[in-house]
């Protein structure tokens, strides 16, 4: 291959117990648009990291080559440079800024230190015709939707002489029509020679305007299909993302499956800001005792959203719908009224929103159910020791001791720390969101175990995973949501990859109920 | 078992403090040649600081709860004027004033807690606005002019001896009983809190060391007890600031509301998830604030027999620097109450030891802006290290 503009060669990157990338290989040819594809966490955003730069030279092994020379970037504006722009999912503009001085950031039009805004201005009026946004260069970024974002950063990445441009899910937030003049910006861009990476869930959005697919999977390459020889379906692009085997990666459970305890009826949640949109339509969901639920779909589709309008209305406005407990109905307007009426919800970000970091391990897993461990508002320490070393050894959590900090402690334990909590609150119903996000495979098994345990001990388990695998391998029944309603119901022992992907995947009037 | 130089380690901050104050102690000691530990300075030293401590107890949980109070110098003017003004100009039952006093302290943290944890206005500028709005109302009241003296009753507050029942002559007797009984319940409560640790196959320190630590509080209490004794005896006030400082130290260490301060100060999202009605919580935190600054007030009014317009001015920022020097993170969900009391004294030492030696105001003050620099410097440094 004569023309090609980006080669990476064996990529390997390792974080501390992950192997994020295994000797992935990659390569785009000048001037085409080459999509990449996989599940949550099969690399992609960690390959495209590693090639910008934000992991630096020496902390991966493989080498990248950009036009034929090699490349050792140790930080972003290095890739920048020779011609290498990230857009990231989150965008990176700065709301109360104009479109002008959010293009020029960092490589602002100046002589000696003053900014030349003459220059600037007609630079970026130019830039912005290129792109087809039709925005004044003084409009201020908070003030246009994100749709017109999105293409604001195509201009700084114009601006920076981009020869290699890479979106990080540019569509994911963007209605029908902004996503079809992005896809046609960079068909455009194509035609002068820009050659772009499109990382997307969207497969119709890459089968629309890919030149060639890569399929990431677990950290390596399974396959590059050229669009322009095969006739690639979507069909085909899914059955590689999630092909693996199945087998010993879930423990065996004993099914134990009761009446239902657990109800939720014409749930709406509205979102806290823009209170205009909802995030959570219509949704019924039930949970019988012993079952595990799984809470299948994208980043975005609403999941947490709703698991935490749950809890206690911790996210969310004009909150309606109805909460069942054993056939009754049950308040659960605040926090405090959930965890008494029985309900846990583990947070999918442990660090953020599930520990105290700089505290002990001990006052961690005390911290929501206190009054069990506590007579006339005063703490018993020796009790406290007693249950929290009972938690330590039940859940196999490695610290050097129970008054160990949260923060010294890996991934895993962590995750360990935070169900001890819930545990020791003693629900009866347990929403985990994403309780195997970074973690190692042995301590997903620990995790795994502990849900099977559970289960059987007769607790309702709503599972919120974004990896399919693990939704098959440890639930017995499924709901998909898309877009905060649930789109698909099925039992665990119909459904496969593929079907829950397409429910996922495909848009709502594709799908027959 | 751990060895002396990892538990110096572990716990250097705290060690380095009581260090820092004792080598303080010993310089002023020389420098002086010998009158910061007369009986009558100690004594002094004990009744100028008592406010600072006092305040020092609510402004740690503020600021482990991750927010500031600049208000409570004009907190203390303000209290001491109405005081003032309702016993002197309405002739009002001293008795019935400090109550009144202590609602209105209740009712300012109100204020300020019901901006901050409710409408999540940010402490800094809230207790800024009040900082100007207390002081501007202390004025109003006293109309510019120092408002006194008051009754003994009322005087008494700062300036009373608890009584000898036993009358020794030349020595408070009581004064030394309760140093004594003080220094053997230190002792009990230390014994009880290590074998629960060994109970529960904790690593405890060795047992000479905890023999020394407990020889040196021991030794510390009898003497500062000698000390008052051959003077007056106790004042009472420093047994009120006894009261408080131990029921704090236990309200911060041992009950479910001091563990969900700190969990909200530690990570207030968290805490919000796990049930902790934060915003609840931090309204409180701040109406204790507001009663504290209250007593405060009252005793530098008591001291001073008079309501004077600027009573208590800059009087935070010592309190502040108490905290931050006793280890308090600004980030939240850090801090001990012992921490910041030896803070308060470090400040306390600083201040009387200066003055003797004929400091003048300027160099106390830069000196004061060192140590806390200094202070918070090590705390950054041994945190680096760590990491």
């Amino acid at each position: 291959m004569s023309d090609v503009i980006l080669e990476m060669r064996n990529i390997t990157k390792t974080f501390p117990g992950v192997k994020a990338l295994n000797n992935v290989s990659f390569s785009v040819t000048q001037g085409e648009i080459h999509a990449l594809v996989g599940e949550n966490g099969a690399g992609k955003s960690t390959l495209m990291n590693v090639l910008s730069g934000i992991y630096p030279h020496g902390s991966y092994t493989g080498d990248i080559y950009f036009e034929g020379k090699e490349c050792r970037f140790r930080d972003i504006t290095e890739s920048e440079a020779v011609g290498l722009v990230i857009i990231h999912q989150e965008l990176a503009l700065i709301p109360f800024l104009s479109i002008a001085e959010n293009l020029f950031l960092g490589n602002e039009r100046a002589k000696n230190g003053v900014i030349d805004w003459n220059e600037s201005i007609s630079k970026t009026a130019e830039l912005l015709n290129r792109v087809g946004l039709y925005e004044s260069p003084n409009t201020l970024i908070t003030n246009i939707g994100v749709g017109k974002q999105q293409l604001v950063e195509i201009a700084k990445a114009l601006a920076k002489k981009v020869k290699l441009l890479i979106l990080d899910e540019p569509t994911a937030s963007l209605n029908e029509s902004d996503s079809e003049k992005l896809l046609g910006l960079l068909l455009q861009l194509k035609e002068h020679g820009i050659s772009s990476i499109l990382i997307s869930h969207k497969l119709s959005d890459v089968s629309k305007v890919a030149d060639s697919i890569t399929i990431l999977r677990d950290g390596g390459t399974i396959e590059t299909l050229d669009c322009k020889k095969d006739n690639i379906t979507e069909d085909r692009i899914i059955r590689g993302m999630v092909g693996r085997d199945l087998t010993h990666r879930f423990p065996p459970r004993e099914k134990n499956i009761g009446e239902v305890i657990f109800e939720i009826r014409d749930w709406n949640v509205y979102h806290p800001i823009h209170e205009d949109r909802k995030v959570s339509t219509n949704v019924n969901i039930t949970v019988r005792k012993g079952e595990v639920v799984g809470l299948s779909g994208l980043m975005g589709a609403g999941r947490t959203e709703l698991a935490m309008s749950i809890f206690g209305h911790a996210y969310g406005t004009r909150i309606s719908g109805k909460v069942y407990k054993h056939g009754k109905e049950i308040d659960i307007s605040t926090i405090d009224k959930a965890i008494s009426n029985g309900i846990a919800y583990a947070t999918e970000d442990r660090k953020a929103y599930g520990l105290i970091l700089i505290q002990e391990v001990k006052n961690n897993i005390t911290l929501a159910n206190l009054e069990a461990i506590s007579r006339r508002q005063v703490i018993n320490e020796p009790q406290e020791m007693r249950v929290t070393g009972e938690y330590r050894d039940k859940l196999n959590i490695k610290c050097s001791s129970i008054q160990q900090l949260a923060v010294n402690l890996s991934g895993g334990n962590q995750q360990k720390v935070v169900l001890s909590k819930w545990l020791f609150a003693g629900p009866e119903i347990l929403i985990l969101d994403e309780p195997t996000r970074g973690i190692d495979v042995g301590a997903k098994y620990e995790i795994y175990t502990i849900i099977n345990r559970l289960a059987s001990e007769g607790k309702a388990i709503i599972l919120i995973s974004s990896e399919l695998p693990e939704i098959l391998g440890v639930c017995d029944r499924i709901y998909v949501m898309r877009d905060g309603k649930i789109v698909g119901e099925m039992p665990a022992s119909e459904a496969s990859q593929e079907k829950v992907m397409k429910y996922i995947m495909t848009q709502r009037e594709v799908v027959e109920q | 078992m751990k060895t002396l130089s990892t538990l110096f380690k572990n716990n250097i901050r705290e060690y380095g403090m009581l260090i820092a104050l004792i080598v303080v102690m010993v310089f002023f000691q020389v420098q002086t040649k010998g009158v910061l530990f007369k009986p009558v300075n100690i004594t002094n030293l004990v009744l100028q600081n008592s406010y600072v401590i006092t305040m020092a107890l609510g402004m740690l949980l503020i600021i482990v709860s991750g927010w500031i109070d600049l208000s409570v110098g004009s907190v203390v003017a303000v209290i001491g004027a109405l005081a003032g003004v309702l016993m002197v100009r309405y002739n009002v039952n001293w008795v019935l004033v400090v109550v009144l006093s202590l609602v209105l302290g209740a009712a300012i943290g109100a204020f300020h807690g019901y901006f901050v944890a409710y409408l999540k206005i940010p402490a800094f500028i809230v207790t800024l606005a009040g900082m100007l709005i207390f002081r501007g109302l202390t004025i109003y009241l006293l109309q510019g002019e120092s408002v006194g003296p008051f009754p003994r009753g009322f005087q008494n507050i700062s300036s009373g001896f608890i009584p000898d029942i036993f009358n020794g002559k030349g020595l408070h007797i009581t004064t030394v009983l309760i140093g004594v009984i003080l220094s053997v319940l230190l002792i009990w409560l230390d014994l009880r809190t290590r074998k629960n640790q060994q109970k529960y196959g904790f690593e405890v320190t060795p047992f000479y060391f905890f023999v020394v630590k407990n020889i040196g509080i021991t030794a510390a209490v009898m003497s500062l007890c000698y000390l008052m004794a051959s003077y007056k005896g106790l004042p009472d006030v420093l047994v009120l600031i006894f009261v408080l400082i131990a029921a704090y130290a236990f309200m911060t260490s041992q009950t479910v509301i001091g563990r969900r301060i700190y969990a909200m100060g530690g990570n207030v999202k968290a805490a919000m998830l796990s049930g902790v009605n934060t915003t609840r919580l931090l309204f409180y935190t701040f109406i204790n604030m507001g009663v504290l600054a209250a007593v405060a007030g009252l005793i530098v009014a008591a001291r001073l027999n008079s309501a004077t317009p600027n009573a208590g001015d800059g009087m935070e920022l010592d309190v502040i620097a108490a905290c931050f020097i006793g280890g308090a993170s600004p980030m939240g969900g850090v801090g001990k109450v012992i921490g910041a009391v030896v803070g308060a004294f470090l400040i306390g030492v600083l201040n009387n030891g200066m003055s003797i030696m004929g400091v003048g105001i300027d160099w106390q003050k830069v000196v004061k802006g060192f140590v806390l620099l200094l202070a918070v410097l090590f705390d950054v440094y041994n945190k680096n290290k760590n990491a």
